[in-house]
């Protein structure tokens, strides 16, 4: 359980992180969504206790980070796979942090089968690590003194998609035995094939949350009939506004109403369907435009 | 949402016993070894002190060959190295941005930076312990090669100070990694600091004779001296406290509340 209540850090005049609340739920992925530079990092630096916020509080299971004894073997924590000493070995890293914990040296060969890191991998120096197997190796990292909660940022980046499909499975394995999991991405569809709940932060704040089909409640709905034309206005009489989109509608409407609207009209209908991840990707977009570095469009789309 | 969530099982243990101090301390000495530039950097000063040793041998005149010359040939390059080994064990948490592991498992960074002193005091004296051997050994071999006696003018008390001169080294190296928390701006601190500082702070005093009375007081690498010369004086000790202070206690302090606070990132 991951409590963070009003949580706020100004750099300067920068406000990084602006009253922040969020919960993280025993049993859930949680996902944390938003643009570079949006305040996940700070964030989830506060809750591990390395940067201390301007005010308001992150705690793990009502526990300061800094008052939980061996911490790592109750709550995992990656917050930067690339921020590991260049010239050391990755089974050298891991024995560091069993050795830390306190925990048997034949744990460290384990966690490296886990994540798929081979005997003569593991003997390479970080330096020359890709990306992805810097990411497999911080996720053992994490994962050594197996704890029941993961704060985990963008493990995801420089995954191949087997890769990514491997850390979604094990993501959900670990949920589901009870695991506690808030990971960060700038990516929507990775969080939403691996999240349960979804944070969207822009700027420092949050400005949607739930699950998937919450934040998709009243995002809309897709619609392509014969006559697109005839139809748009007998959805306008009936109070909706639709736009174009693609070969069709974009309605801000539920899928039953239009149906209702078009069978009344007596108009034939090609497709009929609720708003997707492109809705969502559009959401996001929208809720995020505020903070984004370019002025995307969002409106008219590629479906 | 958060509504209708069924009261969660606590799953923080607060009664766990923690990450004790021996283990932060083997486990910093571990990564004062475990790279490369760790592992040469110490086993040079090693090295270089086993040359200097053999330098000693075949270049001084039999009748100079004393153990008190071989302790000031092994003693300078550990001098050296052993400060700037100190500042790397705790920049390099900054500058590698290992720290970001470091501290997540063990969050009391009071307790790390401890352990990394504790280490590199460690690390010191099994140097300087090495180093006396070489030092006793290059002058055993020295005078039979020579075929005279050797000559054993160090004192028991003239090694503990040797000893406490290179600890007190080593520690301003540790002053200026945990102050300044970056290698190269912790190791061109130190140079300055002990090579520049000291010749302005002497050319300063044959210029002003204001000065001249006070160094002792103000400069630390002044007071130091008489402990690589073995015997301090009562007032000596006195001006090694004041000048401590300014030159190493305050900024050491100031260094560590700092690293108390500062965001690792």
């Amino acid at each position: 359980m991951i409590t963070v209540e009003h949580l706020t850090k100004t750099y300067g005049a920068f406000r990084a992180v602006d009253d922040v609340s969020f919960s993280c739920k025993p049993g859930t992925v949680t996902g944390f969504l938003g643009p570079n530079g949006a305040g996940k990092s700070t964030s989830m630096r506060i809750m591990a206790g390395l940067t201390i916020p301007d005010s308001g509080s992150a705690t793990i299971g009502g526990v300061n980070y800094r008052d939980i004894p061996n911490p790592g073997t109750q709550v995992g924590v990656l917050l930067d796979a690339s921020a590991q000493h260049a010239g050391r070995t990755g089974r050298e890293i891991l024995t560091l942090s069993a050795l830390t914990m306190g925990l048997p040296k034949s744990r460290v060969d384990e966690m490296l089968d886990l994540v798929s890191l081979s005997p003569s991998e593991s003997k390479r120096r970080v330096k020359n690590y890709s990306l992805g197997m810097r990411q497999r190796l911080g996720i053992a990292n994490a994962l050594l003194g197996d704890p029941k909660i993961l704060i985990l940022d963008e493990p995801a980046n420089g995954l191949d998609p087997a890769g990514i499909h491997w850390m979604r499975s094990l993501l959900r394995a670990y949920a589901n035995q009870g695991g506690t999991v808030l990971l960060s991405s700038h990516l929507l569809h990775e969080i939403e094939i691996i999240a349960d709940e979804i944070i969207v932060i822009g700027n420092g704040k949050i400005v949607a949350q739930g699950t998937k089909a919450e934040l998709l409640e009243g995002a809309g709905a897709y619609v392509q009939a014969a006559d697109n034309a005839a139809l748009a206005a007998a959805l306008a009489q009936a109070g909706f506004t639709a736009g174009a989109k693609g070969d069709g509608l974009s309605v801000d409407a539920e899928p039953a109403q239009i149906g209702q609207v078009a069978a009344a009209a007596g108009l034939a209908l090609v497709e009929l369907r609720g708003a997707d991840s492109a809705g969502l990707e559009d959401m996001f977009l929208q809720l995020t435009a505020t903070t984004q570095r370019e002025g995307v469009v969002t409106t008219g789309g590629v479906a | 949402m958060s509504a209708a969530t069924p009261t969660a099982p606590v799953t923080i243990h607060t009664q766990r016993p923690g990450v004790p101090f021996t283990r932060l301390v083997l486990v910093e000495l571990r990564k004062m070894f475990n790279t490369r530039s760790g592992f040469w950097l110490i086993a040079s000063s090693l090295i270089i002190s086993v040359i200097a040793a053999i330098i000693v041998i075949l270049v001084v005149p039999d009748e100079s060959l004393t153990f008190g010359l071989f302790g000031a040939a092994f003693g300078t390059p550990l001098a050296l190295f052993l400060p700037i080994i100190a500042a790397l064990a705790v920049t390099s948490e900054w500058s590698q941005r290992s720290g970001l592991v470091t501290f997540t498992l063990a969050p009391h960074r009071g307790a790390v930076i401890g352990a990394k002193a504790v280490a590199s005091i460690i690390v010191a004296i099994v140097a300087i312990l090495f180093a006396f051997a070489v030092g006793a050994l290059g002058n055993v071999v020295g005078a039979a090669v020579n075929g005279i006696d050797p000559v054993w003018n160090l004192e028991p008390l003239d090694l503990f100070y040797l000893f406490l001169g290179n600890v007190l080294g080593l520690l301003i190296g540790f002053m200026f990694g945990v102050l300044l928390r970056n290698s190269a701006a912790a190791v061109v601190a130190y140079l300055v600091y002990s090579f520049v500082l000291p010749a302005i702070l002497s050319i300063l005093a044959e210029l002003q004779d204001w000065f001249r009375d006070l160094q002792p007081w103000v400069d630390f690498g002044f007071a130091q001296t008489p402990l690589f010369e073995g015997g301090l004086s009562g007032e000596q000790w006195a001006q090694l406290a004041v000048s401590g202070s300014i030159w190493f206690v305050i900024p050491m302090i100031v260094g560590v509340w700092s690293v108390l606070r500062a965001e690792v990132k």
